[in-house]
């Protein structure tokens, strides 16, 4: 299990008080696609992605996006029992839609730097690293089911 | 692969930082020791708290090497040679070091560039960092 501070716990919950998830999500799953175009594979029915303005413009991808967003939220109601929490979504992650683990961290990277844009020098880096370990136990849980 | 306007792109925007190559460098490497406390390890003879003349110092080093290196970047081999020489052989930090810096440094810019930090441009600054930190380990074994 792991182990959080009250700071920590403060840190993560004024951040999510700041995203706006049918803002942010989109947002960061564009930018994954963008950044990183193999992660393009996984969405092959999503329909026209081929230039960074079609990603942007694409309604499925903005949709897919507030999904993950609010499948990564998910953690903070459940801190301390991550794990159990993404069970499901592991092994579906893993048996359907065989997703390579490595990609969360991708979107979760991509996700910090969209915060990070809105929230400009208040992600201060005590807050920042918080952040960055409640990705990585997220992350973590999700790849967790993989055999 | 960058493309000629992604080469363009990153040397605007460091020219452009330039002058506060102190403040970003010393930013990037903050979040990186809090982040990832293990990397403190490679710093322990210098200060590096909070806007410590040290932090100051080697965040304007890394930011101005970083900034000379995309003024050609077909040919960071060349102008990273003596770079690749110190990392490799004197200081011999643990190359998976790169890229956390790396991420610090692309948080760095975002924080400081809000929305003009664009996926397109991060996608370049993000190839362009990886490219660096592939050639400063070329050495290393």
């Amino acid at each position: 299990m792991v182990e959080w501070t009250a700071t920590e716990r403060t840190h993560i919950e004024a951040i999510w008080s700041k995203i706006d998830i049918d803002v942010c999500g989109p947002l960061a799953l564009q930018r994954c696609l963008i950044v990183y175009p193999w992660t393009q594979r996984y969405f092959g029915s999503f329909g026209d992605l081929s230039t960074d303005a079609a990603i942007v413009g694409n309604p499925k991808v903005a949709n897919h996006g507030v999904v993950a967003l609010t499948g990564l939220r998910t953690a903070l109601d459940h801190m301390d029992d991550i794990k159990a929490t993404y069970a499901t979504l592991s092994v579906l992650h893993s048996e359907k839609l065989h997703v390579d683990p490595d990609n969360f961290r991708l979107l979760c990277d991509c996700l910090t730097i969209v915060v990070a844009g809105k929230m400009g020098k208040t992600l201060r880096p005590e807050m920042q690293a918080a952040w960055q370990k409640y990705l990585s136990a997220v992350v973590s849980a999700l790849g967790r089911q993989y055999h | 692969m960058l493309s000629k306007q992604e080469k363009e792109l990153i040397i605007e925007i460091w020219t452009r930082l330039t002058p506060v190559a102190d403040r970003i460098g010393a930013e990037a490497l903050l979040r990186m020791f809090t982040s990832y406390p293990g990397t403190k390890t490679y710093f322990s003879h210098l200060d590096i708290t909070p806007r410590s003349a040290h932090l100051l110092s080697h965040g304007q080093k890394i930011f101005l090497a970083l900034a000379e290196g995309s003024k050609d970047i077909a040919n960071l081999m060349t102008t990273l040679a003596p770079l690749q020489t110190y990392h490799a052989y004197q200081l011999r930090i643990q190359p998976s070091n790169f890229k956390l810096f790396s991420h610090c440094m692309i948080v760095t810019l975002a924080c400081f560039m809000g929305d003009r930090f664009t996926p397109s441009l991060h996608a370049a600054m993000d190839k362009y960092l990886s490219a660096f930190s592939a050639v400063l380990g070329e050495k290393f074994r």
